[in-house]
């Protein structure tokens, strides 16, 4: 490579959204800390997978990329640009774009596909109307859908295909970012398989980066260029994949891995030691947030927060490594 | 061991307007105490409406129709729909697939637990309260007693799923239908749950059928496994025999179709069945996945044969076993 490296295609700094939460009638509102100090880099053409269980801000993480949500604090930037230039969110949504879970709730049941695909094209005034149906049909060629869907309504076409439906909508802006919100999981088996492979290849083709919010390991891993894995608004441990299911180092990480259920009889159920309390977001453990379900936790872990050690592989949060 | 659940030649028929949709068309299988049958399938292949058959809670509008259907010596069709209740709930429970919905949002925790041992079982409700409470301890939930007077939202998708579980077990019973129990939760919680369940299922020695399409779950769970497509069982087998040597195409494809880390090169792509499951309205002949197969040939536009190898393991194909075990190294290799 010559002169300076591009700069990452998407890059977080300090990213921090807080919400304030009233839990009844008279009571003070109290602050939620759904994401916490977030910095990531992706680079171009990177698969990130986020894991991490419900409600440790995967999602929040998810709608302030889009721009569905606006930060309470840090700062975003596509390309080396600050992503929220005079407070429009139209720019970011013009670059990234979602593919969201449930393709049977995901679009509506009163429009034709060819509106539901175009609708992008119309909000952002891109081109002439006259091209829009061309463009559609173009895309649906793309993923893999039959010209002939233009005018069918969501309700006549099987689960696959609407989750095709919704990579067509997300790709017609030809974004360079792809939110993948669990892609997969509202689907059969035989169609998720397709839809992996679907993804795989159009990213090869059209040049894409994913995010790919998930909590299926086994497809993190087998898509993934790397993992970033989050507990309670932070990331604790971030590297690449390899690294991550060869040798985790957060303890957390751990115990998520060993909760993989792979297709191999006779080695029963793991016990992944977490037990079931996860915590309160509104008032999180002192120090480390994971202190009381870890089974590793020592001294410092209840009292201070743990340090982020940020080395050749990744980063990893925990007074283990420090 | 005796049978809990004995079924044979099971069918359910809705009528649509196009005609009958045979949903379930002609299933058996067995399930003994302490034994765990996986029924696997993808949407619409008639796992749900089978347990659903079973615990007499189909649709007014459907038939159904079998040749066998007994649970524990009693033949489940000839009961009336009185005699049917005391049993459900009671001596066979179900958990559902959707811990958000299933439960009744405008009553306490504590009361959808005790109903069904108050009823069944006549008991006081200090009785009744009582077995609530060891029940919701038993599934892990802390602070059962004060659990009992909340009310289905204050609880997240993992504990009502657990109070789920715990409302199945009040009574004791000798089947547990639970279908598709943990779909909706994190892999933490899954692995909790089915840990549970297999835990719970020892020490009552019940029966257990577990409903899913997660392949991972099935292997880790099942003693028996049924793999169902288009209302028929295509392949039974023991849990090994299913993973280890399986020889219907479809349970060859759904095989190749998961990821397995550290085995499936990553970034390569998956095994996939192509085309969509068939229409179950009016007559169908042959072998209902032809259209998807691979190895079809003309005998499968005719012919549908279920070969019973031992008692337990069987396929359905018109291919005998060596071509079977040659289609699966070909699939896996593609």
């Amino acid at each position: 490579m010559t002169g300076q490296t591009p700069p990452p295609v998407l890059e977080m700094q300090d990213v921090t959204k807080t919400y304030m939460i009233r839990r009844g009638i008279f009571s003070p509102k109290q602050p939620l800390h759904a994401v916490n100090g977030i910095s990531l880099k992706i680079n171009k053409g990177d698969v990130l997978g986020l894991v991490g269980e419900s409600g440790c801000g995967k999602s929040t993480l998810a709608k302030i990329l889009l721009g569905l949500e606006l930060p309470s604090s840090g700062e975003i930037f596509i390309d080396g640009e600050p992503a929220y230039q005079n407070g429009d969110r139209t720019a970011i949504a013009r670059r990234i774009q979602p593919i969201f879970q449930d393709p049977y709730s995901s679009l509506n049941p009163r429009k034709t596909i060819g509106s539901i695909v175009s609708l992008p094209l119309r909000v952002h005034k891109v081109g002439d109307p006259s091209t829009w149906r061309k463009a559609v049909e173009d895309i649906l060629d793309i993923v893999g859908l039959p010209r002939r869907v233009y005018d069918s309504y969501p309700n006549q076409l099987s689960g696959g295909q609407r989750q095709r439906v919704a990579i067509a909508r997300a790709l017609i802006m030809k974004p360079e970012i792809v939110i993948c919100d669990e892609p997969t999981s509202a689907l059969d088996v035989s169609v998720q398989s397709q839809i992996l492979n679907l993804l795989m290849d159009l990213r090869e083709e059209l040049n894409l980066t994913y995010v790919l919010i998930s909590h299926n390991l086994a497809v993190v891993e087998h898509i993934a260029t790397k993992v970033a894995v989050m507990y309670l608004g932070r990331i604790v441990e971030e590297t690449g994949t390899d690294k991550l299911f060869e040798a985790a180092r957060h303890p957390y990480t751990s115990a998520l891995l060993s909760s993989v259920l792979t297709p191999e009889p006779g080695l029963g159920v793991p016990d992944s030691g977490l037990g079931i309390a996860f915590p309160n977001p509104i008032n999180p453990p002192s120090g480390c947030t994971f202190h009381p379900r870890c089974a590793k936790a020592f001294g410092p872990c209840s009292v201070d927060k743990p340090p982020v050690i940020q080395d050749a592989d990744g980063s990893v949060e925990c007074h283990l490594y420090a | 061991m005796s049978a809990v659940l004995e079924i044979s030649g099971l069918t359910v028929d809705i009528p649509v307007a196009a005609g009958d949709l045979h949903a379930v068309r002609g299933i058996d299988f067995s399930v003994d105490k302490g034994e765990t049958l996986c029924i696997v399938g993808e949407s619409g292949c008639g796992k749900s409406l089978t347990s659903l058959s079973i615990m007499g809670l189909l649709p007014k509008r459907a038939k159904i129709n079998a040749d066998k259907m007994q649970f524990t010596g009693t033949d489940l069709l000839s009961l009336k729909e009185r005699e049917l209740a005391a049993i459900r709930g009671n001596r066979m429970a179900m958990i559902f697939q959707e811990p958000m919905t299933s439960l009744n949002p405008a009553y306490t925790i504590g009361n959808q637990l005790m109903e069904p041992y108050l009823r069944h079982k006549k008991s006081s409700d200090k009785e009744a309260r009582e077995r609530a409470i060891y029940l919701l301890e038993r599934v892990g939930i802390t602070a059962a007693a004060s659990r009992l007077s909340q009310y289905p939202h204050q609880l997240s998708g993992g504990l009502r799923q657990r109070v789920m579980i715990a409302m199945a077990l009040m009574c004791d019973p000798e089947l547990i239908i639970a279908d598709e129990p943990t779909t909706a939760l994190d892999v933490t919680i899954q692995a909790q749950i089915l840990h549970l369940l297999a835990e719970l299922r020892n020490e009552f020695n019940s029966a257990l059928i577990l409903i899913t399409h997660d392949l991972g779950v099935v292997a880790r769970v099942a003693d028996k496994v049924a793999v169902m497509y288009a209302g028929k069982i295509v392949e039974a087998g023991t849990v090994e025999e299913i993973f280890n040597q399986p020889l219907h195409p479809y349970t060859q494809g759904l095989i190749n179709c998961i990821p397995v880390p550290g085995k499936t090169a990553r970034g390569s792509r998956l095994g996939s069945i192509p085309g969509i499951v068939p229409t179950l309205i009016g007559d169908i002949k042959g072998c209902s996945f032809r259209n998807r197969c691979g190895f079809a040939h003309d005998a499968c536009d005719t012919n549908d044969p279920f070969h019973t190898l031992n008692p337990g393991r069987g396929y359905r194909c018109t291919l005998d076993v060596p071509a079977c075990e040659a289609n699966a190294k070909e699939l896996a290799s593609a």
